[in-house]
């Protein structure tokens, strides 16, 4: 800058005469820019989503949200009791089932497979499984649970999120289990411990905090899940908490509310996604800050 | 035991090795195999779900053959019912292609934006702001698009483009029509909302791979913060961008419930995309729980077809992805 711009080729350095370099300069801002308005973009669209969920589901939040069952047609008291409790249920069945099968599987690929070729074919075949389109896993399951029981039922949603809760649990879990120090579980080695002790004693306890953030994560992902269980619960109007037969829950309850021509119904509908999102956000945050615990070690 | 150990040195201690020995391999062959067959168990649910859908599907197949890829009308209730895949095929690839088209750009210019020029105290928080907004569900997407965004652009964006783009030749027949709020445009805009937190999320782990002597090396040389992004982080990372995208658009072509709601459900081609359509997980999701027999059955070759193209696309993305973890040396 300092430089005098009397012969400016003659010092091709950042010169502000430098048409190279103003150039360069321009190219970058335009660029910056373009990448903030990129983020002022998402942020807001991401934004107006939030805002209306609160801004039409807060009204409708009241002690009745909780204790009445959902309505019939045309009737215009009701709240959600029976579709949030059955939701709860579903998810507490589907994650007591995924999340053990998960965490098993989890540990053999880290533990026992790492160098194993089957391992890699299950690794990959699991990554697949975490990403295959939920839809799909609700076609799966009508086809293995739901026409061999003869109906729709609870328990058959409920396999349905286990089938989603499985492969998240079982990334985590490998991940977590290969973090931990091959030095801690050689000195339990050393100290004549066998090795299923090793891995449950030593290398579980040090990988605690993290495969319980995925089993949090798991139960969020699957919390808000509606198109597997479309055609394997369907929903109902009812108190039932039978897991053999159909049951209300949130995600179906909002799917069959939201196209009704109903106001009351679309209202409950705001509702219920705003407990679901507000339940997913706080399971998602409570994982990060268990699992941010442990980063200043 | 203590006493009677004492004329015979160690018998008893010998005893209760070998039962503690025994105890520990019966335990140790025990888990290893609770571990191994929950493992193999990842293995039979891609089995079943291929079988369940193959063994589902099989009828359709049986009945309307190779032509069901070509076939564009959709009439299950008939006496002779027709059936084809062509619509919602069309609008699967269609409403995922310009999802991308929108979503990878911007995701990508946030993830940059993050990792270069956002200021340092900004940072976690709007990361941890769009992993949030990851997580949530996609009916809350859908719902959102059924009551705000459809109404918003049958209102506002639809009428000006149909006024402006719509009068021109070539690309005017792909905004002719009335506008709706029911239409391939706005489902695809909906796909592209909620697959942007999952493109940035994940491109910005993929910048954070690249080690900082060598943006530091390139700053050194006078490279303004864009050619370092174009020079070195995007080259570094092209690889892992590239499969991040392709995992995004595995999600994009499965996703059901941001879509349904919003698509309008209909199987005929117009070629505009300001018409209704439908997707394959949309037709799915609406039509099946009230399905029986050969509708049913085709319905289960529609999720065949999903799955094949999700598992192909999310197939080429987990290589590309773990070619860069072999890189970095993992």
């Amino acid at each position: 800058m300092t430089t005098p711009a009397t012969d400016p080729a003659a010092h091709a350095g950042p010169s502000a005469a430098n048409p190279i370099y103003l150039a360069r300069k321009r190219t970058d801002a335009i660029l910056r820019a373009l990448s903030v308005a990129a983020a002022a973009l998402g942020l807001v669209w991401l934004a107006l989503i939030l805002f209306s969920l609160i801004w039409n589901g807060l009204p409708g939040l009241s002690p009745s949200l909780f204790t009445r069952m959902t309505p019939p047609p045309g009737q215009n008291e009701g709240g959600l009791a029976n579709a949030i409790a059955g939701s709860v249920m579903l998810t507490v069945i589907g994650v007591g089932i995924g999340a053990p099968v998960g965490m098993l599987a989890g540990t053999w690929l880290a533990e026992y497979g790492r160098h194993d070729r089957l391992a890699t074919v299950i690794r990959f075949i699991n990554d697949i499984l975490l990403s295959a389109p939920s839809i799909i896993i609700g076609l799966f399951v009508y086809g293995f649970v739901v026409v061999p029981m003869g109906g729709f039922s609870g328990l058959a949603g409920a396999l349905a999120l286990a089938v989603i809760v499985i492969p998240v649990v079982v990334r985590t879990t490998e991940n977590m289990l290969l973090l931990v120090p091959n030095t801690l579980r050689e000195a339990a080695a050393a100290l004549g411990m066998p090795r299923s002790l090793v891995i449950r004693r030593v290398a579980f306890k040090a990988a605690q905090v993290g495969i319980v953030t995925g089993v949090l994560l798991a139960t969020a992902r699957v919390m808000g899940e509606t198109a597997p269980l479309l055609f394997t619960v369907l929903s109902n109007q009812f108190w039932s908490l039978d897991v053999t037969q159909t049951m209300a829950n949130l995600p179906v309850t909002i799917n069959n509310f939201v196209q009704s021509p109903y106001a009351f119904w679309k209202q409950l509908a705001w509702s219920g996604a705003l407990l679901i999102t507000f339940a997913v956000l706080s399971l998602n945050i409570a994982a990060r800050l268990i699992g941010g615990e442990r980063k200043p070690k | 035991m203590a006493a009677s150990a004492r004329p015979m040195p160690g018998q008893g201690e010998t005893m209760d090795r070998a039962a503690a020995l025994s105890t520990f391999k019966r335990s140790d062959v025990a888990f290893y195999w609770a571990t191994k067959l929950a493992a193999l168990l990842v293995l039979a649910l891609l089995g079943g779900i291929i079988l369940s859908l193959i063994v589902g599907a099989w009828p359709a197949m049986k009945e309307f053959g190779l032509g069901f890829l070509t076939t564009q009308r959709w009439a299950p209730q008939l006496d002779e019912p027709v059936m084809g895949a062509l619509g919602p095929l069309y609008g699967t690839l269609v409403s995922s292609l310009i999802a991308m088209l929108i979503a990878v750009p911007v995701g990508l210019g946030i993830a940059i934006f993050l990792t270069e020029f956002c200021p340092i105290p900004l940072r976690r928080p709007i990361a941890l702001a769009i992993e949030l907004l990851a997580g949530i569900p996609s009916i809350i997407y859908g719902m959102w698009g059924f009551f705000v965004l459809g109404p918003f652009l049958a209102e506002t964006l639809q009428p000006a483009v149909i006024a402006t783009l719509g009068q021109l030749p070539l690309i005017g027949g792909l905004f002719a029509g009335p506008p709706s709020q029911l239409s391939l445009f706005n489902a695809s805009l909906i796909l592209a909302i909620m697959i942007l937190p999952f493109i940035t999320a994940i491109s910005r782990d993929v910048f954070a791979t690249v080690p900082p002597v060598l943006k530091e090396a390139a700053y050194g040389v006078g490279c303004t913060t864009w050619e370092v992004v174009r020079r070195v982080v995007i080259p570094y990372t092209r690889v892992g961008v590239i499969g991040g995208v392709m995992l995004a658009l595995g999600r994009a072509l499965g996703e059901t419930m941001a879509v349904t709601f919003i698509i309008g459900n209909s199987f005929k081609i117009t070629g505009s995309l300001f018409s209704p359509g439908t997707t394959i997980s949309a037709a799915i999701a609406s039509e099946f729980a009230e399905s029986a027999g050969l509708h049913q059955s085709g319905l289960m070759l529609l999720g065949l077809l999903l799955f094949i193209l999700t598992f192909a696309v999310l197939a080429a993305a987990r290589l590309m992805l773990m070619r860069l973890e072999l890189k970095q040396g993992k």
